[in-house]
């Protein structure tokens, strides 16, 4: 640290930044002004509020998505220090310095960090992620869930459709067209609820389609870096099992739901 | 290609991995292993497979066919994944790329050794004890064929863990885990058991 400074504490920046979806990323390079319990977002609007890098250019404001600021939203997801993670909870104390940012590269890039996360909205309409109850006259409550089934149910319901599990997975690229362990562990969700239930083989048939369950390489890096805590390779391994039994009921069996 | 092909080649991938081919490498290493009991013992074992009935039927059926199917398609898995080691140094992500690079270092293994044993009894030559002997008088081939034998063992015992996964026969993780102690033992016994077998050549 230069000796001038020595009194007050800064925290060093690199981030990746790219002025449009097709043009080449480049580095820059920021020092701000150290605040107590700041992360990553503050950072990144003081930032906003002075972009000047530390070579002392006057540079555009760096554009990222975010929304809840308390980790359950997923839009403020980005790989910072090399981890897809999102940026409300990155918190600088806890981070190594120089701090990097950069964009979850799985996603076509829109400007800097901002990623264009529509592939896996695109996925759970494919695979009906949700429970059809819409009609033309009312059908009357549903079966109960037991409540410890609702319980368990409840944890893969946290997904928050960020993409860090798409970013950690190696399958999850441009040569392939695999949809990666967030759909799939939504369509567990789906297929475990007693009305839900009614589409199952709809849902294992989508996931058995290309680009679907059979694209998983066993990594595991999902269930390691899902913030959420989500169990994503169990739930990838119960829809193995439900696709052998469901693949022996399309090719053997008579009935066709 | 046909849509919606690929649920079905890649539970083939798995399946034909483990049946036949990988108990065609279990008698092939349980085989190799009576060279320990002297020349006699292994050239009376390979020429009982030599006389087996429909041996021609059975090598491309249970063998070959599988053998191809599995290494064209394993190809094409293999190169399409993109590494990411450095990022997520996880154990299983280990596992993922080194199942990926024993298959590639298996398969330069098994042409090298398909031509120079098979394909040499088919053009005349007689396999039999002096057969290997000779090849492992050159120790450059015996630290080839230790690398192929382990890396098709690994490829083996690794692929048994993700057969598990992939047909849905292990889904908790604590069943997961004892799998991999599991396959880790099957691919410790083997390495043994392939290990002594070239060691009883040289």
């Amino acid at each position: 640290m230069v000796e001038t400074k020595s009194e007050t504490k800064t925290v060093r920046f690199i981030i990746t930044r790219q002025d449009t979806p097709d043009s080449a990323p480049y580095d820059e390079e920021f020092e701000l002004a150290y605040r107590p319990n700041m992360n990553v977002i503050s950072a990144l609007m003081e930032i906003r509020r002075n972009p000047v890098t530390v070579q002392g250019k006057h540079t555009t404001a760096i554009a990222w998505d975010m929304n809840c600021l308390e980790e359950v939203c997923g839009a403020c997801s980005m790989v910072i220090n090399g981890k897809p993670r999102q940026s409300c909870t990155a918190l600088i104390d806890q981070l190594e310095q120089p701090v990097r940012l950069a964009p979850m590269r799985t996603f076509p890039v829109v400007r800097d960090l901002q990623v264009d996360r529509s592939r896996m909205f695109d996925s759970l309409k494919k695979v009906k992620a949700w429970i059809p109850i819409d009609g033309t006259y009312n059908l009357g409550p549903g079966p109960r869930m037991p409540e410890k089934k609702r319980q368990w149910a409840y944890e893969l319901s946290k997904c928050m459709t960020c993409g860090v599990c798409l970013e950690a997975c190696p399958n999850v690229n441009s040569n392939s067209d695999f949809m990666g362990p967030q759909p799939l562990s939504q369509v567990r969700l789906f297929n475990a609820h007693p009305t839900g239930a009614m589409n199952k083989a709809e849902r294992l048939n989508t996931i058995m389609g290309d680009g679907g369950l059979a694209n998983c390489g066993n990594s595991q890096n999902c269930v390691q870096s899902c913030p959420k805590g989500i169990p994503l390779t169990t739930s990838i391994a119960a829809l193995n099992r439900d696709t052998t039994i469901q693949q022996f009921r399309n090719f053997f069996g008579s009935d066709e739901v | 290609m046909a849509k919606n092909r690929e649920f079905g080649n890649r539970r083939l991938h798995s399946l034909l991995g483990v049946i036949p081919i990988g108990l065609f490498l279990l008698e092939h290493l349980v085989t190799n292993y009576m060279a320990t009991k002297g020349p006699e013992s292994f050239n009376s074992a390979a020429h009982f497979l030599e006389s087996i009935p429909f041996r021609y039927f059975l090598e491309i059926f249970i063998i070959f066919l599988p053998l191809i199917y599995h290494a064209v398609y394993g190809i094409y898995i293999a190169f399409t994944a993109k590494n990411n080691l450095g990022r997520f140094g996880f154990f299983r992500n280990w596992m993922f790329f080194l199942q990926r690079l024993s298959g590639i270092i298996t398969l330069i293994f098994l042409v090298w050794h398909v031509w120079s044993t098979r394909i040499q009894a088919a053009l005349g030559t007689e396999v039999d004890f002096d057969m290997m002997a000779e090849i492992f008088s050159n120790p450059f081939m015996i630290a080839f064929y230790l690398v192929g034998v382990i890396s098709t063992i690994f490829h083996f015992s690794n692929g048994l863990w993700s057969f598990a996964v992939s047909w849905g026969l292990t889904v908790s993780p604590k069943s997961q885990k004892i799998m991999t102690y599991v396959t880790l033992i099957v691919f410790v016994l083997l390495s043994y058991v392939g290990v002594s077998a070239i060691f009883a050549f040289v």
